[in-house]
Parts: structure tokens; C-alpha cells; sequence
């Protein structure tokens, strides 16, 4: 009776070895294989979600290749452009005039918009009043011609790149700011203010504008006089919006042309869509 | 034979793969735990040894992109709102308790009880979400802004009264019903039973629901990032906002990097050692109350 036991056991294991073998086998030669078209990307942390997405279905698209995308911030990827360690650099915002020696493709464009509720009856704030309002220095709603309400200022966590390009257009630090809600993502940004017809808020244009359409109770107020929408942030006419770039050394070529050209084409406009951003064409 | 090996007594080749199974299990739950410890240390370890801990109580303020790495605030955040629930909680879902088991007329308590399981099932994004569009502008309307230590006081202690009645309820329920007769026979009204008697009875138990209420309630995230606001700072009333450890680390996570990544690791250190602290403490008073109970 012993017998068929002792010959599992001594089985087992060579069949776990055998198997072991044959997947280290199989793995090497699929990462040999992809090596071939590896493209590494690093840069922007607003825009590496969209890339990672855009990666995904560049490589259902072409299975032989490797799309690794990291993050590091748009000056992490210009450098490692710069120093040969990327292919290809994710830089939110547009090339500095000292940075003419490389070569900017963009794929799409981000906007910001101050919301407010539909029950205020503010038509629009200026610049410094808004800065007023984000540090404080103006609490009601009548110091702007409103009215007599005190006003709930609703800003984005740390580390939020929506957050980054307020800060930097309205020249303000992270210390100046005096919010009575931070907020994580645009949804809970729009849901705040929603809920409070006192409140403002800056989400992502396109969430924005998504929600309006479906009725919620936010307006989205002009900055210079220029309306927020997709169609000003698409041409660049909106001031409080900035370019999604894909940065090379040189003009692109190769597999890094063909990567660069999909994620400009049309195929990834629902992707750039689901991360909220603008695509360029309509 | 056959019978043999049926017999509880027999160490056969079944019982003994079932020892040594369950004993796989145990050292497999035990070191998931350890695992999580070390993996959060390992995480955090960059914060520890290049900020500093006492940087996290020391600094000026919570600005992580800023190289200020200030907790004290948020932890204060976290005792406010998880102790605040436990204190409306406690007399809230004990009460009812003890309405349900001893004042209710039956097919009502059946169905309360029945209804405070769903309460307890409800998952705690809902109650998050109920809190944002309901509490909040509720209190928006009564002292702005509305997102507050209050809402987040509110809405955790909804979601921790149902734990706490329903383990209260069947810790009173396993009193013996011997210790109420004699009661009655000496004369005892209700209320004195139920005070006297059926409390001092089954506080081991209803200690049990409250530190499993306070559990749940300091690890709630979401329900509370709806609703209490996040900004970072010490409260002056409960209309203003607060920020939570877990409110804190769900919130920066996704987008930290580097220190500040390790910083958010910081926070989750800082959340357990509070439960382990807790749990202590709940040790300690289930020593000391079943001693006291026995003499």
C-alpha cells in the first residue's frame, strides 16, 4: 500500500521543477521579445495616468512593444530626456524659451475653472479678488458685490497638480491659503459646492461642464472676461489652462513616432476624456 | 477499526493533517499582521530616519510639498471625531438595547432589531455620501461652512450606534435568567434589575461593542472625508473643519512622492499605534472588570 504515496512525492516535486523551468523559459523569452520595443516614458504626474492608459492600448494595438511609464513631475522628465535616460518626456505645461533645443508634441490641453452655485448671483470675480478670497482677506460674499453670506472656500489636497497650476496662476503658496473644505477629487469638489450655495470651488473644466449638462446646481465663472469651456481650453484662449506635452530630443522617429502620433489621434480621445483633459481636435 | 478512527481519542492520519492545518492557518493569519507592520515601518522608515519624529509634532504646519510635516493637528482630528461618536454612541445604542430587550413588546422588537442589522450593514460610503448631500448643508444653513467636526461626529456616530446596540443586546440576552427571577422575587422594579443586575452582568460584552464601535470609527475614511472638511488644523468649535489620519492618507496618497509619500506611511503608523494603544487599554479593563465580577 505504501507504494503510490512514495511515488507522489518523489513526482511532485519534478513536475513543480518541470513546470518552474518551463515558465522562466517562457518569461525570459517574452521580455527578450519585448525588449525590442521598449519605450520609456517619465515626467508629469498629471499627465501619467492619461499615458499609462494611452500605453495600455498602444500595446494591444502593437504587441511587440513596452510602454513603462513613471512619474517625477514635468522637470524630472525634461531632464531625463535631456540626459538619454527617457524616450519620451510627459511636461504639463508649454517648452521654456531655454528648452528650444527639444521638440514638444502636444496631446492634449488641461483647464481649470472657478465654480460657483447657480443661487449666486456674482457674474464674475477679478484676479484679486479671487487671490482675496483664497487667502482670506475677503470672507463675504458682500465685499464683492453679493450677498450678505460668509463665503466657504473650497481648495484641493496637496499634491494635486489642479491645485499646482492655481497656486501658479494666482502667484500663491500652499501656506497663504485659508480653505474650509479640501477636497480630493473633482467630484467632491462639485458635490461641495453643490451642497452650498455660498461656496467656490476650482475643478477641471471638463468635469465641470460634464456636470452642468447633467443639471447639477454650478456655474463656471469667466476669468478676463473670457468664458471657461472646453472650446477656450482647446484653443488655448482660457488663461488658466496649460498644454499636455510629450517632450523629445529630437523630431521623433521610429517606434517614438508612432507612439507620439497615436496618442495625438483620434483613437485615445475617449481616454484624454476620461481623465478630464481636452483633446485638440474637435 | 473504523470505529476506531472516529473516536475523538485517536490521533489517525485525519486529525493530524487537521491539526496541522488549522496550525498553517493561524501562523498564516499571525504573520499577515506582522507583515503589515513591517511593510508600513519599511514604507515609512524614509520619513523616520530622514525627517525625523519629532518633526512630525514640531514642524510649522502640514505642508508636505513644503517640507512641513506637522501630525499633531490631524491626530487631535482623529481623537476628536472617533471620541466624540463614542460619546453620543454609547448611551445611544445601549439604551436602545435595552429598550429592545426589555420594554418593547415583542413583534416590535423583533423587527427593530432586525432593522438595526441593516443600519449596521449599510456599507460607510453611503453614510458618507448621505452626510455630503444631507447633514452638511443642513448645517451649512445653520452656522456655515457646513463640512465640520459635527457632521463628521454625526455621521460616525450613526454608523457606530448599530455595532454597539447589537452586541450589547445579545450580551444583556445571555444574562441568566435565574439572576432576573431572584431579582423579582426580592422586589427588584424593572429599572433596578436592569441597572443592578443586568448591566453589571454584562459589561464585559457591552465594553466589547464599544471598542469595536471606537475601532470602526477611528478607521473610517471615506464616510469621514465627505463630510468633515480636511482642512488641517485644531478645531475652536464643532463648525469647524477637521482632518483625520485616514482622511489624510487617502487624500495625498494617490499623488504623494518621496517624502511626502513617507510622510502619509507616517500617518498610518501613527493610526495604528492608537488602536494598538486602545487595544491595550480594552485588555487591561476586560482583566479588571471580569476580577471585579467574579468576587
Amino acid at each position: 500500500m505504501p507504494t503510490p504515496k512514495n511515488y507522489r512525492i518523489n513526482f511532485t516535486p519534478s513536475l513543480l521543477m518541470s513546470l518552474v523551468f518551463i515558465i522562466t523559459i517562457f518569461f525570459s523569452l517574452s521580455l527578450a521579445q519585448a525588449q525590442e520595443g521598449k519605450l520609456v516614458i517619465t515626467g508629469s504626474s498629471t499627465m501619467a495616468p492619461l499615458l499609462l492608459e494611452i500605453g495600455k492600448r498602444f500595446e494591444a494595438v502593437h504587441p511587440d512593444t513596452r510602454i513603462d511609464v513613471q512619474t517625477g513631475g514635468s522637470s524630472r522628465g525634461i531632464v531625463d530626456t535631456v540626459k538619454g535616460l527617457a524616450d519620451i518626456g510627459m511636461a504639463s505645461r508649454a517648452l521654456k524659451t531655454q528648452e528650444d533645443h527639444l521638440f514638444g508634441s502636444m496631446v492634449a490641453r488641461d483647464g481649470i475653472g472657478i465654480i460657483l452655485h447657480t443661487a449666486n448671483p456674482i457674474p464674475e470675480l477679478s484676479n484679486s479678488q479671487i487671490q482675496a478670497i483664497y487667502t482670506g482677506k475677503i470672507t463675504n460674499w458682500q465685499q464683492v458685490g453679493g450677498p450678505d453670506a460668509s463665503i466657504t472656500v473650497v481648495n484641493k489636497a496637496q499634491g494635486r497638480s489642479t491645485l499646482d497650476i492655481f497656486l501658479e496662476y494666482f502667484q500663491l503658496t500652499n501656506r497663504d491659503i485659508r480653505a474650509h473644505v479640501v477636497i480630493g477629487d473633482n467630484e467632491q469638489g462639485i458635490k461641495t459646492v453643490a451642497g452650498n450655495p455660498y461656496a467656490i470651488g476650482y475643478v477641471s473644466i471638463g468635469t465641470a461642464q460634464y456636470n452642468v449638462s447633467h443639471g447639477l446646481p454650478i456655474r463656471l465663472l469667466p476669468l478676463q472676461q473670457i468664458p471657461a469651456s472646453i472650446d477656450t481650453v482647446r484653443t488655448g484662449l482660457f488663461p488658466l489652462s496649460r498644454p499636455l506635452t510629450l517632450v523629445t530630443n529630437s523630431q521623433p522617429t521610429g517606434l517614438t513616432k508612432t507612439f507620439i502620433e497615436f496618442a495625438q489621434s483620434p483613437q485615445v480621445h475617449d481616454l484624454i476624456l476620461q481623465q478630464y483633459f481636452v483633446p485638440l481636435q474637435n | 477499526m473504523t470505529l476506531s478512527s472516529n473516536n475523538i481519542s485517536s490521533h489517525s492520519k485525519t486529525d493530524l493533517y487537521f491539526s496541522w492545518s488549522l496550525r498553517g492557518c493561524s501562523i498564516l493569519a499571525g504573520s499577515l499582521l506582522l507583515l503589515v507592520i513591517s511593510f508600513i515601518l519599511h514604507e515609512a522608515w524614509p520619513a523616520l530616519t530622514q525627517i525625523g519624529l519629532t518633526r512630525f509634532f514640531t514642524d510649522n504646519g502640514w505642508f508636505p510639498t513644503e517640507a512641513s510635516y506637522e501630525l499633531t493637528p490631524i491626530f487631535w482630528g482623529t481623537i476628536l471625531s472617533a471620541g466624540g461618536s463614542i460619546i453620543l454612541a454609547t448611551p445611544l445604542g445601549m439604551l436602545s438595547a435595552i429598550f429592545c430587550h426589555f420594554y418593547a413588546p415583542p413583534l416590535l422588537a423583533r423587527w427593530y432589531r432586525r432593522m438595526i442589522e441593516l443600519l449596521a450593514g449599510i456599507p460607510s460610503v453611503v453614510y458618507g455620501f448621505w452626510g455630503l448631500v444631507v447633514l452638511v448643508p443642513l448645517i451649512s444653513s445653520w452656522h456655515p461652512p457646513g463640512p465640520s467636526l459635527l457632521a463628521g461626529v454625526l455621521t460616525l456616530t450613526l454608523m457606530i450606534t448599530p455595532t454597539i446596540m447589537l452586541i450589547t443586546h445579545s450580551s444583556i440576552s445571555q444574562v441568566p435568567t435565574t439572576y432576573i427571577h431572584s431579582a423579582v422575587a426580592l422586589g427588584l422594579n424593572r429599572w433596578a434589575v436592569i441597572w443592578r443586575i443586568v448591566l453589571p452582568a454584562s459589561r464585559i460584552g457591552i465594553l466589547t461593542g464599544i471598542f469595536l464601535g471606537l475601532a470602526r470609527a477611528l478607521g473610517e475614511t471615506l464616510a469621514i472625508l465627505m463630510v468633515s472638511g480636511n482642512v488641517v488644523q485644531y478645531p475652536s468649535h464643532v463648525f469647524d473643519p477637521i482632518r483625520t489620519l485616514t482622511a489624510n492618507i487617502a487624500l495625498e496618497m494617490a499623488f504623494a512622492l518621496d517624502h511626502h509619500r513617507a510622510a502619509l506611511f507616517m500617518s498610518g503608523l501613527f493610526l495604528m499605534s492608537l488602536v494598538l494603544c486602545f487595544v491595550i487599554v480594552a485588555e487591561a479593563l476586560r482583566r479588571k472588570t471580569t476580577y471585579a465580577g467574579v468576587k
